[in-house]
C-alpha cells in the first residue's frame, strides 16, 4: 500500500508537467485553432535558456523563472507574426506541418551544437532536500513543481474562462471580424495568445531543467504524449487538459507499478478509445 | 484537405471537359513513359542501392498520396504500415525461409490487415482528429514492435537473406534486385493510376471535395474512405516489405513517427495530389539524405527547413509548380 | 611490326606486374572509416573524438614506420540507426574504397555493419559496441571486438561488487535487447559469486523520469541497484537517484555501462560512490597520461574515454598488420591480427582470440567524492584489477562458429 501511495504521488508530479504543457497547447489550439507541433521544441528551448542563464550569465533558477517565459513568448510572437499569420486562411493541417518543420529545425540545430548527452543544471539551493513522508521520501523540488503547476494552470483557466479578457479572446476566435468591428485589435490578441502559450512551454522547461536531462531531445519524447493529453481532454478545453494532464500522470504512474513495460503505451490506448467513443474529448464541446 | 487551384468542371460544355481529361491522360501516359525509360537505364549511371531506396520510398509516398491527395485524409501514422510489413517480410525470409516474393507478399498482407483494423477505428473521424488517431495507433504499433521478441527491438531483424526470386533468380547482386524493385514499383504505380481513374476513384474525389454532397447523392462515404485507407495501407506495406529485402534489415526507424513525418514531407515537396509528385519528392529527399549523411543532425535541420519553406511558399510542390507552369504556358 | 608487338607486350607485362603488385593494397591507399554516433547519446563516448583518435594513430604510424602506402581517414554519423549505419558501410565499401570500419558505438548498428563487412570481405574493428554477441553467436572472421563487451562489464562489476559486500541486487533495466543482455549476464555473475537478485523492473528506452522505478528499488531494500541501461537513461537514473536520497539512504548504485564522459556530464556531486568497470582510464599510468593529454589538446580539452583509446590502438595495430601482410584483404588482415599477442600502448598486454575477441585487463573503479577529486576528469579511484584471462567470457561459452 505505501509503495502504491508513493507511485500515485509521483504520478501527480509527472502529471503536473503534462498539465502545464498541454495547457499551452490547449490555449493555442482552443483559441487560435493552431496545432503547435513546435511546443516540445519550445519546452526544450526554455530549459536551454535557463541553462544558458545559469552557466553563462550566472543567473540562477529564480531569475530563469522570470526571464525564460518572457523570452520564449517573444520568440513565439515572432514565429506567429512572420510565419503562422499567413496560414490562417488555409486548412489547419498546414499549420501542423509548419510547426512540425520548425520543431525539426530547432531540435536539429541544438543537437548539432550540443550533442545529445545533455547539460547538467543544478538544483536551486532553497529547494533541495525533502520530506520523509513515511511511505516515501518526497524531494522538496517535486512538491514545488506540483504546487506551482497547479497554481499556474488554475490561474490561466480562471483568466480565460472567467474574466473579460478571456471572453474577448474566446469571442475573437469564434468571430474575429465581429470582434474587430468592436474595436478590439484581434491580430494583436492572437499574437499575444500564441506568445503566452509558448511562454508556458518555456516555463515548463525551466521546471524540468533541475530534474530531467537538459537535452535537445527532451521535447520530442514528450510532445507526442502531450498531444494525446490534449486530444483526450478535448482539444479546445482548458480545464480538460489540466484535469487530463494530472489524471494521465496518475494513470501512467499506476501502470509503471503494475505493468511497467506498458507505461509508454497506455496513454495512446486511452486516446484511441476516447477518440472512438467520444471524439470531442472528455471535456470538449464540438 | 483541399488542394488549391483546382480546375472547375465545366458543366455546359462536355466536349471541353473531356478535352481536359484527354490532355491529362496523355500527360500521365507520356510522363510515365519517360519516367520508366529513365529508370530502366539508370543503374548504368547511378549507384543502384540509392535508386532502390528511392523507389521504395517513392512507392510509399505514392501510397500516402492516394489517401491524402485523392481521399482528402492526412494520416500521421503511415509508418506503421511501412514498418510492420518490413518486419513480417524480414521475419518470413529469415526465419520461415520464404522466397523473396512470398516474403514480400506476407508483409503486404500484414499491412493490409493492419490497415483494415486501424482504418475501422480511424475512419470515423476527419481532419485533425483523423490525423491524431492515426498517430496514436502508430505509436501503439511502435511500442509493440519495441517490445515484441521477434522484432529484435533496437537491433531490428538483421541478416535477412535476399534469396532467390521464385526459387530461381538470385537477388544477391544489385542488378537483378534493382529490376525486381522496379517491377514492384511499376506495379504499385499503375495500380494507383488505375484506382484514380476508375469510377471508384471518381467517387473518392467527389467525397474529398464535398462529403455532405456525396452523402446526399446516396454514397456510403465511410466505405469508400475505408477502402482507400486499406489500399493505401497495403501499398505502403508493399514498399516496406520490399525495402526490408533490399536492405536485408528491418528496424524501428521504419515504425517511428519520424518516418510518418518524412513521407508527409516527401509528398508535400513533390506535390500533393499529383501523380508524379510523390515520386519526385521521394527522390529529392533520399538524395538529400544521402548527400548530407556524413553531417548527422543537419539532415533533420534541412528537412525541417524544407517543410517550412514548402508550407509557406511552395505548397504545390515541385511537380505541382511544374504542372501549373505548363498550364500557364499552354494558355498564354 | 613484330618489334612493335613485342614492345607492346613488354609494356603490357610491366603494367600488369605493377598492377598486380599494387592490387595487393587497392589503389595503394588504406582508407579508414570512422563510423560513429556524432550527434546523439554516444557522441561524447565515441563521436568526433574517435575521428581525432584515428587521425592520431595514422600520424604516429606514419612517423614511426614510413609506410609506402597512403592512409586516409573518413568519418560519418550513423544516427544510432542500424539501417543508416549499414547503408553508409555499404556505400563506403562499394563506392569509396574504404578498407576498414572502426568504432561504431551502438550494438544494433555494429551487428549490421559486421554483417555487411563479412559480405564484402572487408574489416571491422569495433571499439564502441557492447553486445557480446559480436564474438558469440554472431561472430565473423572479418570482425574484431576491441575494447569491452556486456559479458565483461556484467561479470566485472557484478562479481567484484558482490565480493565487496554488495550481495543483494535490484535491477533497473532498459527494455530492449542490449539491456536484457546486460541484466542477464549480470544476474549470472551475481548469483555465481554468491549474491541474490531481489527483483527488477524493465523500463522503456528513453524514459525521462525514473522516480517510480527508483521508488520500487528503494522498497526492495536491496544493497545494490544495478543500472542495466546506457547513455541518457543511465544519466537520468543517477541524477534522480541522488534527488531521492537513495545513496544517502544506504543503497549503492552499480552502473553496468558507464563511461568517463557520462560521469563528467552528471557531475561528481551526484555520481559519487558509483561503481563501474572500464578497460582504460587516462590517469592509470604514465603512458596513458601522456597520450591522453595529447588527445585532450586536440579534442576541446576533453579526456579520452576507453572507446577513444580503443580506436587509437586498433588503428595502429590494423596498419601494422596491413604493412606486414602487404595487403588490405579484410579477412586476411583480421587473421593476421589474431596471430600473436601484442603489447598495446594503452591497454597493456593483449591478444585477439579466434572468435574475434580482443582480450586485456579490466579495472573496477569507484567514482570519487567531490572532496577527493583534484580537478576536472579526476573522477576514478581504482578498486581492483581483473586480469585478462578472467575478464572475458570463456572461449567455449560463446557459441561462435569459428571456435573449433
Amino acid at each position: 500500500m505505501p509503495a502504491l501511495m508513493g507511485q500515485l504521488l509521483i504520478g501527480l508530479i509527472n502529471g503536473s508537467f503534462y498539465a502545464l504543457l498541454s495547457l499551452g497547447l490547449a490555449v493555442i489550439f482552443g483559441l487560435l485553432n493552431i496545432i503547435n507541433f513546435t511546443h516540445g521544441a519550445q519546452y526544450m528551448l526554455g530549459a536551454f535558456v535557463a541553462w544558458f542563464l545559469l552557466n553563462q550569465l550566472g543567473l540562477g533558477y529564480w531569475w530563469a523563472l522570470a526571464i525564460v517565459p518572457v523570452a520564449l513568448a517573444v520568440f513565439g510572437m515572432l514565429i506567429e507574426r512572420l510565419m503562422l499569420k499567413h496560414l490562417y486562411k488555409l486548412d489547419h493541417l498546414y499549420g501542423l506541418l509548419l510547426t512540425f518543420g520548425l520543431a525539426l529545425m530547432i531540435e536539429g540545430l541544438f543537437t548539432q551544437r550540443f550533442g545529445s548527452a545533455g547539460m547538467p543544471y543544478s538544483m536551486p539551493g532553497k529547494l533541495t532536500g525533502g520530506y520523509a513522508l513515511g511511505f516515501m521520501f518526497l524531494p522538496t523540488y517535486r512538491a514545488w513543481v506540483i504546487a506551482a503547476s497547479l497554481a499556474i494552470c488554475l490561474t490561466t483557466w480562471f483568466v480565460i474562462e472567467r474574466t473579460k479578457l478571456g471572453s474577448y479572446l474566446r469571442a475573437a476566435t469564434e468571430n474575429p471580424s465581429l470582434v474587430q468591428a468592436f474595436g478590439v485589435n484581434v491580430p494583436r490578441m492572437i499574437t499575444l495568445t500564441y506568445g503566452f502559450g509558448v511562454g508556458l512551454a518555456g516555463l515548463a522547461g525551466v521546471f524540468a531543467a533541475p530534474i530531467y536531462q537538459v537535452s535537445p531531445q527532451m521535447g520530442s519524447s514528450l510532445i507526442i504524449v502531450v498531444f494525446a493529453v490534449v486530444v483526450i481532454g478535448g482539444m479546445g478545453s482548458i480545464m480538460g487538459s489540466i484535469v487530463t494532464g494530472f489524471g494521465l500522470g496518475v494513470v501512467e504512474g499506476l501502470t509503471k507499478y503494475f505493468y511497467p513495460e506498458a507505461s509508454s503505451t497506455v496513454i495512446f490506448v486511452i486516446m484511441a478509445i476516447v477518440l472512438m467513443i467520444r471524439p470531442q474529448g472528455l471535456f470538449g464541446q464540438r | 484537405m483541399a488542394t488549391e487551384a483546382k480546375r472547375a468542371p465545366v458543366e455546359g460544355a462536355p466536349s471541353l471537359a473531356s478535352r481536359d481529361e484527354l490532355r491529362e491522360a496523355r500527360y500521365h501516359r507520356n510522363g510515365s513513359l519517360v519516367l520508366f525509360a529513365v529508370l530502366l537505364v539508370a543503374p548504368a549511371l547511378v549507384y543502384p542501392v540509392f535508386l532502390m531506396k528511392a523507389l521504395c520510398f517513392a512507392l510509399f509516398a505514392c501510397a500516402f498520396n492516394l489517401l491524402i491527395g485523392y481521399g482528402g485524409l492526412l494520416s500521421f501514422g503511415h509508418a506503421m504500415f511501412l514498418g510492420m510489413a518490413g518486419y513480417l517480410s524480414a521475419h518470413a525470409a529469415k526465419d520461415w525461409g520464404f522466397t523473396p516474393e512470398l516474403a514480400i507478399l506476407a508483409g503486404t498482407a500484414t499491412a493490409t490487415a493492419l490497415g483494415i483494423v486501424t482504418g475501422f477505428i480511424a475512419i470515423r473521424r476527419q481532419g485533425i482528429y483523423f490525423a491524431m488517431i492515426t498517430l496514436a495507433l502508430a505509436q501503439m504499433v511502435f511500442f509493440f514492435c519495441l517490445q515484441a521478441p521477434f522484432t529484435g527491438g533496437e537491433d531490428g531483424i538483421q541478416g535477412v537473406p535476399r534469396g532467390k526470386l521464385f526459387g530461381v533468380l538470385s537477388l544477391e547482386p544489385s542488378l537483378p534486385m534493382y529490376y525486381t524493385v522496379l517491377a514492384i514499383f511499376a506495379f504499385g504505380f499503375f495500380l494507383i493510376h488505375r484506382i484514380i481513374h476508375s469510377p471508384f476513384g471518381q467517387v473518392l474525389k467527389a467525397i474529398r471535395d464535398n462529403e455532405p454532397r456525396a452523402i446526399s447523392l446516396g454514397y456510403r462515404t465511410e466505405r469508400y474512405k475505408l477502402a482507400a485507407f486499406v489500399m493505401s495501407a497495403g501499398l505502403a506495406g508493399l514498399a516496406g516489405a520490399t525495402k526490408a529485402i533490399v536492405f536485408q534489415l528491418a528496424s524501428l526507424t521504419d515504425v517511428h513517427w519520424g518516418m510518418s513525418g518524412e513521407v508527409v514531407l516527401m509528398t508535400l515537396v513533390g506535390g500533393l495530389g499529383t501523380v508524379f509528385g510523390p515520386v519526385a519528392g521521394a527522390f529529392v529527399l533520399v538524395a538529400m539524405e544521402s548527400y548530407l549523411a556524413e553531417l548527422g543532425a543537419w539532415v533533420t535541420v534541412t528537412q525541417g527547413a524544407i517543410f517550412v519553406v514548402c508550407v509557406l511558399a511552395f505548397r504545390r510542390g515541385v511537380i505541382g509548380e511544374l504542372e501549373a507552369w505548363l498550364a500557364r504556358r499552354r494558355k498564354g | 611490326m613484330r618489334t612493335k608487338h613485342k614492345l607492346w607486350a613488354a609494356l603490357a607485362a610491366l603494367g600488369f606486374a605493377a598492377g598486380a603488385a599494387q592490387a595487393q593494397i587497392s589503389g595503394n591507399t588504406v582508407k579508414i572509416g570512422v563510423l560513429s554516433d556524432m550527434s546523439s547519446l554516444y557522441a561524447d563516448i565515441g563521436g568526433p573524438g574517435s575521428v581525432v583518435a584515428a587521425k592520431m594513430a595514422v600520424e604516429d604510424f606514419e612517423k614511426a614506420h614510413h609506410p609506402k602506402f597512403k592512409i586516409e581517414v573518413v568519418g560519418a554519423d550513423h544516427l544510432n540507426k542500424p539501417d543508416v549505419g549499414s547503408q553508409i558501410a555499404r556505400k563506403w565499401y562499394d563506392e569509396e574504397g574504404v578498407d576498414v570500419i572502426v568504432d561504431v558505438p551502438n550494438s544494433g548498428v555494429a551487428l549490421a555493419v559486421s554483417q555487411v563487412t563479412r559480405e564484402k570481405n572487408k574489416a571491422f574493428i569495433g571499439s564502441g559496441p557492447g553486445s557480446s554477441d559480436l564474438t558469440g553467436a554472431k561472430c565473423s572472421p572479418n570482425t574484431i571486438h576491441w575494447v569491452y563487451d556486456t559479458w565483461m562489464l556484467a561479470n566485472g562489476t557484478g562479481t567484484a561488487v558482490v565480493k565487496t559486500g554488495g550481495d543483494t541486487w535490484f535491477f533497473i533495466t532498459a527494455d530492449y535487447a542490449f539491456g536484457h543482455a546486460l541484466e542477464r549476464d549480470a544476474t549470472n555473475a551475481v548469483t555465481k559469486a554468491g549474491g541474490k537478485v531481489l527483483g527488477g523492473v524493465k523500463v522503456p528506452l528513453n524514459t525521462q523520469d525514473f522516480s517510480s522505478f527508483l521508488l520500487q528499488a528503494q522498497a526492495s531494500k536491496a544493497k545494490i541497484i544495478g543500472l542495466a541501461n546506457a547513455g541518457g537513461d543511465t544519466i537520468n537514473s543517477i541524477k534522480q537517484a541522488a534527488e531521492f536520497g537513495i545513496v544517502k539512504g544506504g543503497q549503492h548504485l552499480a552502473g553496468l555501462l558507464v563511461f568517463l564522459s557520462d560521469v563528467h556530464g552528471i557531475g561528481l556531486e551526484k555520481a559519487q560512490g558509483l561503481i563501474l568497470t572500464e578497460n582504460f582510464y587516462w590517469d592509470r599510468n604514465d603512458k596513458s597520461r601522456a597520450w591522453s593529454k595529447r588527445f585532450a589538446a586536440l579534442d576541446n580539452n576533453k579526456m579520452p574515454t576507453m572507446v577513444h583509446a580503443g580506436v587509437y590502438t586498433s588503428v595502429l595495430e590494423y596498419l601494422a598488420a596491413v604493412s606486414a601482410l602487404g595487403s588490405d584483404d579484410g579477412g586476411k588482415v583480421i587473421a593476421e591480427m589474431k596471430k600473436k599477442p601484442f603489447d598495446d600502448p594503452l591497454f597493456g598486454k593483449s591478444y585477439v582470440r579466434e572468435d574475434g575477441r580482443n582480450v586485456h585487463d579490466a579495472y573496477l573503479f569507484q567514482v570519487k567524492t567531490p572532496a577527493e577529486s583534484k580537478g576536472p576528469y579526476d573522477y576514478y579511484k581504482l578498486l581492483a584489477t581483473i586480469p585478462a584471462d578472467q575478464a572475458f567470457r570463456p572461449l567455449k561459452d560463446g557459441g561462435c562458429a569459428l571456435v573449433k
